[in-house]
């Protein structure tokens, strides 16, 4: 159309081409956005109602009760017992795949013969469910009781039968100390260590391929130049190399903790959140309150205070990323 | 420049028509989800007036597997035979005992889409859909077709909610079984014969001197293996009459000294167990029984299909008594309940009608492995073992199952499960009993 009116001037033409393709854009943009207004922060709000409200049977009853449920869950010894073994989950699990992925990456970075055959068999486990993971795993940590099974018995065979030891099975806690206001222990429950191996086992190439790109973005001319000033390997990694790798290690670290802080597939085809509740998460308990004892509201408490768990975490996260990206524009 | 933007306007158009579609398609899936099932026999079709709809019936269940799933094939065969026509919409959920099914029946109900009969454990873990009212009472349906009549009057009254029936019971299990492996009793000089508690403690402590095999197998892994091992004990050390008191809702015989002696008793039980029980489920507990690995294990009827389906045979390769300490018979049924607004409430009556009958009852239990719930079974479909549990519900006292539902509301059997996976890993009788006096409210709901 605009073709056939050759009196009008190219740039008006160009606008209004622009303006077309700003309503096509926001047109696209619509149903998405109505989609997620609706079926992610829509029912989020609505979620948010449910925790404080009465529906705590088969029957719905959304009368408004308050933050009782809240109260009730920090009071519980099962919900204190749930966010002690995520706080104690999520920090092995963070620091060994921190440390894992990032020697990993190390070594493939080496320029090594065959790196991308690396790359890929440390990459693989990701590709997995967590729950083939768990339910793998937990055949591998079944220490077996008159004749050992799984790892034990690898270990026996080769005669590392020393290294013999309970795991998904085993009760013991350490430190196991007493606080006064708390109706739970503080201590590393024993059985949750297998589930951590096989979490890490998962994500470490997750961590491995953050740290690579990381690794790949540092300019060579700076190693260079370290190396001309008499820089001895280690202290270039020291103080070179680790402190460019920060902004990769941070994204590393969000992700991962948001990953072990939403696990459920894992422990649930593992442990099941045993021995009595050692390795229960929150996620674990929420899907019981729901649906097993019919106690919606109690469980969306539990959801709730996940999702403030994690956004705790995500969102200034996003707010520093934002920032960032503005100051290199 | 034209042609640029032209292709991309086009490609815009396309993707948003299809965005468009795939909106269209998402709201059409609810209400097309329900009956679309294509298989129905072709040639009926012209027979029937082209206006009148097709008769259907959807029926809820966890059988998806080995002897239920066939079990309950035979039963609506049954149906079939008796309702020609009806097409039979089998929906069932696999997976974690029931626990799947549950969570998918939940949903179902909250969006206001009910099959028309679900299965449920008979009994209290009715109540939270009869408080919800979800369910249709079926007392006088009951009378009607004369099932009080046929089914025992200790198992009508215990299924008894609010005065009204609510469910159908289509089998009976007994959970109070103890299953031994005759062969390493007699090896270690054991006659099997515990009629109490002590002489069970007894033989347990001869075979952990000799240290050959596990004294007594327990699971966890399927969460219901302690408090399933705990009922038995409480029965035991309770008797018929106060055992059925623990359930009523209130903690008066929690607040009994038995209750502690009863925990402790289980702990003792524990001291002769596996150790490593919260990674083995019942299954491998009743597997080790019959490789010889573990001497016995206490474990509902189910076992006995797990026995068959491994080729061993009952009363040579395995053997079985009730669990020491009470010879009653603890009771758990599967049934059917009618859905409030179900879709197609008159063949929901039909299937209920054949679930109580004698023919579906003797369809289902041979192939399920259980007994009938109704005291006049053709005695020539069941096996030796099943024929004598048979005779037992006819003539035992009857007691409710707390771990499968019979005397227990969900919420309070998941409590309940719990606090006895706790015990069998931390051994604290205290916090125990402390949790189980907590969660009694809960079975009122």
């Amino acid at each position: 159309m605009a073709i056939a009116r050759p009196a009008l001037a190219t740039s008006a033409l160009r606008r209004r081409a622009v303006q077309r393709d700003r309503l096509i854009a926001v047109l696209m943009l619509v149903p998405s956005i109505l989609a997620i207004a609706v079926f992610v922060y829509g029912f989020i709000a609505y979620t948010a109602y449910v925790s404080m409200s009465n529906y705590t049977t088969a029957r719905i009853d959304l009368s408004f009760v308050g933050l009782d449920h809240y109260v009730r869950l920090f009071g519980e010894r099962r919900f204190q017992e749930n966010i002690r073994n995520l706080i104690v989950f999520t920090l092995f699990f963070l620091a060994v795949c921190l440390v894992f992925g990032l020697a990993l990456a190390l070594m493939v970075d080496a320029h090594v013969k065959g790196e991308s055959v690396f790359r890929a068999i440390y990459l693989f486990p990701m590709a997995i469910s967590f729950i083939v993971t768990g339910v793998a795993w937990r055949w591998l940590f079944t220490p077996g009781d008159l004749e050992p099974t799984g790892i034990n018995l690898l270990f026996e065979m080769v005669g590392l039968g020393f290294l013999k030891a309970r795991w998904i099975a085993d009760t013991s806690v350490w430190p196991n100390l007493e606080v006064p206001w708390l109706k739970v222990r503080l201590m590393v429950p024993m059985a949750i260590i297998p589930v951590v191996v096989a979490a890490v086992w998962q994500m470490s190439g997750f961590a491995m391929a953050m740290f690579l790109a990381g690794l790949r973005g540092i300019p060579e001319e700076i190693k260079e130049a370290a190396r001309v000033d008499g820089c001895s390997e280690w202290q270039m990694l020291r103080h070179i190399i680790l402190p460019m790798l920060r902004p990769v290690t941070l994204s590393a670290i969000v992700v991962l903790t948001h990953v072990s802080l939403k696990t459920f597939d894992l422990i649930m085809t593992m442990t099941g959140g045993g021995p009595g509740n050692k390795t229960e998460l929150p996620s674990l308990y929420m899907y019981e309150l729901r649906f097993s004892q019919f106690n919606t509201a109690q469980a969306a408490a539990v959801a709730m205070i996940l999702l403030i768990l994690v956004s705790l975490l995500t969102v200034p996260y996003l707010v520093y990323n934002r920032r960032a990206q503005s100051v290199e524009q | 420049m034209k042609q640029e933007r032209k292709l991309t306007r086009r490609q815009a158009l396309k993707l948003f028509g299809a965005g468009a579609a795939s909106a269209a398609l998402a709201a059409c899936a609810v209400p097309a989800a329900q009956p679309a099932q294509p298989q129905q026999p072709a040639q009926q079709q012209p027979q029937q007036p082209a206006q009148q709809p097709k008769r259907r019936l959807e029926i809820f269940s966890w059988w998806t597997n080995g002897g239920e799933a066939d079990g309950l094939n035979a039963m609506y065969e049954v149906f079939l035979q008796k309702n020609p026509g009806v097409e039979i919409i089998n929906a069932t959920v696999a997976g974690g005992a029931g626990t799947n099914a549950k969570a998918v029946l939940q949903t179902r109900l909250a969006g206001g889409q009910p099959p028309d009969s679900w299965q449920v454990h008979a009994g209290r873990e009715t109540l939270s859909y009869v408080n919800a009212g979800q369910v249709e009472p079926l007392t006088e349906f009951f009378t009607e077709k004369g099932f009080d009549k046929v089914m025992p009057q200790f198992l009508l009254n215990q299924l008894k909610i609010n005065g009204e029936i609510w469910t159908v019971p289509v089998n009976i299990h007994r959970s109070n079984v103890l299953w031994y492996n005759p062969k390493v009793l007699e090896e270690a000089g054991i006659e099997p014969k515990f009629p109490t508690l002590d002489s069970l403690f007894a033989a347990l402590d001869k075979l952990k001197a000799q240290g050959k095999v596990i004294p007594i197998a327990v699971g966890g892994k399927d969460k219901f293996e302690a408090s399933h091992t705990f009922e038995s004990i409480l029965l035991a050390v309770f008797g018929v009459e106060d055992y059925i008191k623990l359930w009523d809702g209130t903690d008066t015989m929690w607040n009994d000294p038995r209750a502690a002696e009863a925990l402790g008793q289980l702990k003792r039980l524990f001291s002769y167990a596996n150790s490593d029980r919260s990674a083995q489920g019942w299954a491998d507990a009743m597997t080790m029984v019959l490789e010889g690995k573990a001497a016995m294990t206490i474990m509902g009827d189910w076992a006995h299909g797990l026995g068959i389906s491994k080729g061993a045979k009952v009363n040579q390769d395995y053997g079985w008594m009730p669990a020491p300490g009470s010879d009653a018979f603890m009771w758990l049924s599967d049934s059917f309940c009618l859905a409030k607004g179900a879709p197609n409430p008159n063949e929901a009556r039909a299937w209920l009608e054949v679930c109580g009958s004698r023919e579906g009852q003797d369809a289902f239990n041979p192939k399920k492995g259980s007994i009938p719930a109704r005291t006049d079974p053709d005695l020539s479909k069941y096996d030796d073992y099943l024929k004598a549990a048979i005779a037992d519900f006819a003539s035992k006292p009857l007691v409710p199952s707390a771990a499968h539902g019979a005397s227990t509301t969900n919420a309070y059997q998941a409590k309940f499960h719990n606090t006895l996976e706790v015990f069998s890993s931390d051994l604290d009788e205290k916090s125990a009993l402390e949790s189980l006096k907590e969660a009694v409210a809960d079975n009122n709901r």
